[in-house]
């Protein structure tokens, strides 16, 4: 069982097979002026978000729907990786008015 | 809730009328001094609300105007002292002090649950004014490109927390 599994393993790591699950992007999302852009972002699971606040304030990445809830510290970039897929509409806590969607390919 | 919807809007015809009384010829030492001066103002409110509110959704939003206010106030001062501005108390600021003195002094007497809606209430009602006052007269009059600039920053800041006040109001009924 042990040894099926670590084979398991090692069949899903190799080149072959690493092309099926597309290797997983990084994508900046930048809150600058209280702007979020881009205001519509695509991503796979697995892909990690690199969400940039350039403002001297703290803002958050707030999902609508609870999916995920990130807060940045005024100039910092916070990451994160996607764990479920949706179609995400996200606000700041701080400032509804910032709004933006993050479309989460499985 | 109607008493103090009055007071609200009393405080901001005050403030576009005290705006108005100086025409549109406000210059950016007094734009500087207006702006400076709102963000204090909604800091000691929120230094009140700290100590008084009992609402923990109301306690937390008071300590994101205060975190807010004062990262712009800073950076209002940093930009004055770059561009050798001397920011000049005027009219509008003073009529904004006085009304402010008013409002805290009333919501002292205030206590729990009815403290929590006046305040926050007042919230929505100041971020209202301030913002119309920018949007109408501050940001109109702003001649240096710099605090034009800072001033539209503000607003953005500003529309935020006044709709953020709004979720907080909503979520007390
Ligand atoms: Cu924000």
């Amino acid at each position: 069982m042990r040894l099926g599994h670590h084979l398991a393993m090692f069949v899903l790591l190799t080149p072959g097979a690493m092309a099926v699950p597309a290797h997983a992007a990084t994508i900046q999302i930048v809150m600058e002026n209280l702007v979020v852009s881009p205001a519509e972002a695509s991503a796979k699971v697995g892909d990690t978000i690199e969400w940039v606040n350039k403002d001297i304030l703290a803002h958050t990445a707030t999902a609508k729907n609870g999916d995920f809830d990130v807060a940045i510290a005024p100039k910092t970039t916070v990451t994160s990786v996607l764990q479920k897929a949706g179609t995400v509409e996200y606000y700041c806590r701080y400032h509804p008015n910032m709004k933006a969607v993050l479309t989460i390919a499985p | 809730m109607f008493v103090r919807l009055s007071i609200a809007v009393a405080a901001l015809s005050l403030l576009s009328s005290a705006a108005l009384a100086q025409g549109a010829k406000l210059t950016d030492p007094q734009i500087a001094h207006i702006a400076y001066t709102a963000g204090v103002i909604d800091i000691n409110a929120a230094k009140q609300a700290d100590s008084k509110a009992s609402n923990k959704e109301i306690k937390a939003f008071a300590k994101d105007m205060e975190r807010d206010h004062e990262a712009v106030n800073k950076q209002a001062l940093d930009l004055v002292k770059k561009l050798k501005v001397t920011p000049e108390d005027n009219d509008t600021s003073k009529a904004l002090s006085k009304q402010a003195t008013d409002k805290l002094a009333e919501l002292a007497k205030l206590k729990g649950a009815d403290y929590d809606k006046a305040y926050i209430a007042n919230e929505v009602a100041y971020h209202k004014a301030v913002n119309s006052a920018l949007e109408t007269q501050l940001i109109p009059s702003a001649s240096n490109p710099e605090l034009k600039g800072l001033l539209q920053t503000g607003l953005k800041i500003f529309q935020g927390h006044q709709q953020h006040a709004e979720h907080v109001a909503a979520s007390l009924k």
